[in-house]
């Protein structure tokens, strides 16, 4: 894991400073609330609907268990007990004091953490891989890249204050488990004659107007990635739509001008660029690397797994993927139980599995885009032991990327924006489908909510997915098929009519019934959506 | 407080800016203000007149303005480049990195905050057009770059 050095300490020390004197101003109300805004904005303060909103950085998706603990600690303390992980693999508290804000942020810096930059028009966290560097088809691990982009976004003087938010992913296998072609802009690592490069998609995102990213640039070598990314931007900040918010993102500039004028304009920018030594040496990049060298992995393990406890083989079918090092295993820890929501962890959770980083994973974590958590290193001799941990803490509900493994976002019972209320939708849909043997036969299926037409929620990207609106004064919910946020990237067409909250619940399973009455064999819901098309689901919800 | 903040030696240029286009569209203005959305490259064949380098910000948030900065920099402009309209003590060190060089606010700032701002931040990620050093060339002072 990357670890910083005295320049990034002091940088993360200067913002907790600046922001305590701005927040003081803010206090003794020397700053109006207007003009406390954008600079709480920058720290990733939100003020919703009912108390402010914390949003913590983490960086690629990847803490220790130090971090973790912290992260528990700091929900004990400041919040009321839980934290909420994001679909950009960050963590928000709900129930955040002004006054205690910039105490919170000292309290992270201490372990190398910020809030720098989790809001505003300007470059937001990277987001990446959270199998990086423990899956076998990766051409080289993302992380060093995304850091090394983590350094180069902070305090950016030019790209600041853009027409809009600006999201960048970066992965390295062919499964795209990061949503890559729906970010503003997404790099996939590819070797080419022996060098690592990136792959670079654009104008992605979702959103009113959801697009999938098209390749703009089939390689570039990673000592110019820094200014081939500051032509991008430069284009972008200087074209990109001002008048109207909803048409402020990267998406609608290539989407208005094209991508052919896009990359030319990005071609010509960075024809210049490339000769102002913007980028940092290669050694620079080698440096981050190092930090993310493989753990001393033991050698001779054995790859066997005692299966004779039933509940524990169903939890190892579903939540446990294979590892590149022989005798290890990948552990996805389910943050979705069927009565809970969606993304939250209490304040002990979180410190019982920086308890088992420590223990069984190298001290090491993750944080899915699916709001889940995953120990990337685990013997498999251990598997028992850590699933016994979790499911004391309420922690082994065994349905990745099953019906209930819902990601929804905080919707109108948090969220000053929301028409909708996600959280008991994404509850009465999994009560409906509680069943694990209901759960199994259905199979992959990605069901994705949003409470308002922001989309945090990626229902864009759902295989199912719910978009929850206001029609006069009544939540109302739409219903979208075959959408897709990974290497088949799509987005979802939207059934007809809405529905109510219980209205909803019952289409989907109509919805289901009809996938389970047309499959053929080895296909998941979204193979039968793509080969029989809308229209039988379509009878089925309305005939 | 600051009504008028310059880091030039010397004066700072009093003639009153024209419009990008007038002032291409004559030759005997010296002073230019390029407002959100012109096109500062319009300017280039005609930076060895130039003394003065206007960019407007009518609102703080609206960010195109950097960008202008840096190209006439970036094109080896050496007058004198002047932030106005919306400028908040918490964009200085920003301007400054992207080559502004004087600063004339719609409302004037406390002396003290823009100390404290200037002062806060000891070291930056990126290279930009200050000249300033970044953390990547400290860590490696004996490549190429740093």
């Amino acid at each position: 894991m990357y670890r910083y050095d005295s320049y990034d300490q002091a940088i993360v020390d200067a913002r907790v400073e600046e922001f305590r004197d701005q927040t003081q101003r803010r206090l003794t109300g020397a700053l109006t609330e207007d003009q406390f805004k954008p600079l709480r904005l920058m720290n990733g303060l939100y003020l919703q609907l009912h108390a402010y909103m914390l949003r913590v950085a983490i960086p690629y998706g990847t803490l220790s268990g130090k971090q973790m603990r912290k992260l528990g600690e700091i929900a004990g303390k400041y919040d009321k007990g839980y934290g909420h992980f994001t679909t950009r693999q960050n963590l928000q508290y709900n129930w955040i004091k002004l006054a205690d804000a910039p105490d919170i942020l000292a309290e992270l810096a201490t372990v190398e953490m910020h809030a720098i930059q989790t809001s505003g028009n300007c470059i937001r966290n990277i987001s990446s891989d959270q199998y990086a560097g423990v899956s076998a088809d990766e051409v080289a691990d993302p992380r060093p890249w995304a850091e090394l982009l983590r350094q180069w976004s902070s305090f950016h003087p030019e790209f600041t204050y853009l027409p809009r938010k600006f999201k960048i992913a970066v992965i390295a296998s062919d499964d795209d488990r990061a949503a890559m072609r729906l970010h503003d802009i997404g790099l996939k690592l590819v070797e080419r004659d022996g060098v690592v490069g990136a792959e670079v998609y654009a104008g992605g995102g979702m959103g009113r107007t959801p697009m999938v990213a098209p390749l703009i640039r089939d390689f570039i070598a990673e000592d110019e990635i820094i200014s081939y990314l500051e032509a991008c931007l430069r284009v972008y900040n200087r074209y990109g739509r001002r008048d109207n918010k909803y048409k402020a993102r990267i998406k609608i500039l290539v989407h208005e001008i094209g991508v052919e004028e896009y990359k030319r304009q990005v071609e010509e920018e960075f024809a210049h660029m490339r000769e102002l030594g913007l980028n940092p040496p290669v050694e620079e990049l080698a440096r981050i690397r190092a930090f993310f060298a493989a753990p001393a992995y033991e050698s001779g393990l054995s790859d066997d797994i005692d299966r004779s406890n039933p509940a524990f083989a169903l939890w190892v079918d579903r939540q446990v993927a294979a590892h590149k090092a022989p005798g290890y295993a990948i552990v996805n820890i389910s943050l979705k139980p069927i009565d809970g929501i969606p993304g939250d962890a209490s304040a002990e959770q979180i410190g019982l599995v920086a308890d088992l980083a420590e223990a069984y994973s190298f001290d090491e974590l993750r944080v899915t885009h699916a709001q889940n958590l995953v120990l990337p290193h685990v013997k498999k001799a251990d598997l028992y032991a850590v699933w016994q941990k979790l499911v004391a803490a309420g922690l082994a509900e065994a349905n990745l990327d099953l019906i209930t493994d819902i990601i929804a976002c905080p919707g109108l019972d948090y969220c000053a924006l929301a028409n909708a209320r996600s959280i008991p939708l994404a509850q009465k849909i999994a009560a409906r489908f509680a069943a694990a043997e209901r759960q199994a036969e259905i199979g992959e299926l990605k069901l994705k909510i949003s409470g308002c037409i922001n989309a945090c929620g990626h229902h864009h990207a759902g295989h199912i997915g719910i978009l929850g609106v206001d029609r006069r004064g009544v939540e109302n919910f739409q219903l979208l098929l075959g959408g897709s946020g990974a290497e088949d990237a799509s987005l979802g067409q939207i059934t007809g009519p809405g529905f109510s909250e219980d209205g909803v619940v019952d289409a989907i399973e109509k919805v289901t019934d009809i996938y389970l009455a047309e499959r053929e064999s080895g296909e998941r819901f979204l193979d039968t959506y793509r080969r029989i098309g809308m229209k039988p689901f379509k009878e089925a919800i309305y005939g | 407080m600051v009504e008028f903040l310059s880091f030039r030696d010397g004066e700072s240029t009093q003639e009153p800016a024209v419009t990008v286009e007038s002032f291409t569209g004559q030759s005997n203005a010296t002073a230019v203000r390029i407002e959100p959305g012109e096109d500062a490259r319009e300017l280039l064949p005609h930076l060895d007149r130039i003394s003065l380098i206007e960019v407007n910000f009518p609102g703080f948030g609206d960010g195109r303005g950097y960008s202008a900065a840096r190209i006439v920099r970036e094109a080896g402009y050496t007058g004198e480049l002047r932030a106005v309209g919306d400028v908040l003590v918490d964009q200085i060190v920003a301007m400054r990195r992207c080559g502004f060089d004087s600063f004339h606010p719609a409302k004037a700032l406390d002396d003290a905050a823009v100390e404290r701002a200037l002062n806060r931040y000891d070291d930056v990620y990126q290279k930009a057009i200050d000249g300033r050093s970044p953390i990547w060339a400290k860590r490696h002072p004996e490549t190429q770059n740093g």
